[in-house]
């Protein structure tokens, strides 16, 4: 299956210059708390993704049944439907992790990309762009999670996905493990990172 | 003194912002200036407080397992708790609603003040998260349920006005260009994390 270029362009665009985390600004609420090791931090990207894109196909069949007025009541049940269903297949099949994202798997109903694009793309767009677009913005914030994750878990705890990585003889030889970068705050100045090297690359779109 | 305790833990040591990072969308969007991050500090604040009572006898008196005993006994076996996302979402959204017409028939000044806020306030990750943390934590009365609304919101209201008046000082400062603006804007945040962390193990 070919993808035209419009289509192209919508997928791959959300993954690096039109980054929902990092450019838009969207979705940052569940972003940080989830991150402080990889594994959660992918069960959240899956979840978010699986969500983002089917609800995105769903309110664009909608589209043209919706009233305007009542369009977010609308947006919220569709959504918190799709929520539900995540929640208890999670609960069902990984139930360790399900109790480590705690509320934030709920949280994913009110997550500022899920409104964004639906407000933005699902409306008013032909459900195959819609999904690719749910799908796309999916990817690129499952791509900042796990950047995140990667070096909050690497310097916090000296794992990845729980299996040790930093060897016994580096401890042996003085070094410690960073334990600030387990605690909330650090996800915050990773991501502040993390801008400060995207936008080193991507001049334009610095602020004046 | 329960109440006090659980007042003042749950403006510094569970701050909405700083420990969860709840509501960081709108956080972040609406802190460039002093006046407009108060006025929707205060919204967010209000609405927490209306909707952590109601959903909380919403989840005690339908949709805990067996809540629903009260109405007829052969009626405790029924768990309703898978439906709590979308009835504690339909709640607020209709509450916000309903806010928002008595603001705007009784106050129009602070309506006029707020206005583009409140509807916004629906999909306030802060507002939800305040809803499901009750769950979580089994409050034992609606009083608790109550003060820990209010505190989450003071608790947000003073993060969003904290970072609004660094954001209106830092404006002319020489930060590097990649920096500017949402870069510096997160690591600020981080670092006032990392003060409200001093607060930790404060118990009355």
């Amino acid at each position: 299956m070919s993808l035209s270029e419009k289509n192209k362009e919508i997928f791959l665009g959300p993954l690096s210059k039109n980054n929902p985390v990092i450019v838009q600004v969207l979705g940052i609420c569940s972003a940080l708390a989830v991150t402080a090791q990889m594994e959660p931090a992918l069960v959240m990207s899956l979840s978010l993704t699986a969500v983002l894109a089917f609800a995105n196909v769903i309110i664009s069949l909608l589209r043209n049944t919706i009233p305007n007025r009542i369009r977010i009541i609308v947006q919220l049940v569709v959504v918190a439907a799709l929520v539900i269903i995540v929640d208890q297949i999670l609960k069902a099949f990984a139930y360790e992790v399900s109790k480590q994202l705690s509320v934030f798997v709920g949280l994913i109903i009110t997550n500022c990309i899920l409104m964004g694009r639906l407000e933005a793309f699902a409306l008013g767009n032909k459900p195959w762009p819609a999904f690719l677009d749910g799908l796309g913005n999916g990817l690129g914030y499952s791509i900042i999670l796990l950047i995140i994750a990667f070096f909050r878990e690497l310097l916090g705890s000296g794992t990845l996905f729980g299996y040790q990585v930093i060897p016994q003889f580096v401890y042996d030889l003085g070094y410690q493990n960073n334990g600030l970068m387990i605690l909330p705050p650090m996800a915050l100045v990773v991501v502040g990172c993390i801008i400060w090297v995207h936008r080193a690359k991507n001049p334009e779109m610095q602020d004046k | 003194m329960e109440y006090l305790n659980l007042f003042v833990r749950s403006i510094f040591i569970d701050n909405m912002v700083f420990a969860y990072f709840l509501g960081m969308c709108s956080y972040l969007a609406v802190s460039k200036n002093v006046k407009t991050a108060m006025g929707l500090g205060l919204a967010v604040t209000f609405v927490l407080t209306v909707t952590l009572p109601v959903n909380y006898l919403l989840e005690t008196k339908i949709l805990r397992a067996g809540a629903l005993s009260w109405l007829s006994p052969s009626l405790a076996e029924v768990d309703l708790s898978f439906l709590s996302f979308i009835m504690f979402i339909a709640v607020i959204a209709a509450i916000v609603q309903i806010v928002e017409m008595v603001v705007e028939k009784f106050t129009p000044a602070l309506y006029a003040s707020l206005g583009i806020f409140l509807p916004l306030i629906a999909v306030n990750c802060a507002i939800l998260g305040g809803s499901l943390f009750m769950q979580q934590r089994n409050f034992l009365n609606i009083g608790e349920a109550t003060v820990y609304g209010l505190g989450s919101g003071i608790g947000w209201l003073l993060a969003i006005i904290g970072i609004a008046a660094i954001r209106e000082k830092i404006t002319y400062s020489d930060i590097p260009k990649p920096l500017k603006g949402l870069g510096i804007t997160f690591i600020i945040t981080g670092l006032m994390g990392i003060a409200f962390m001093s607060f930790l193990g404060i118990k009355l």
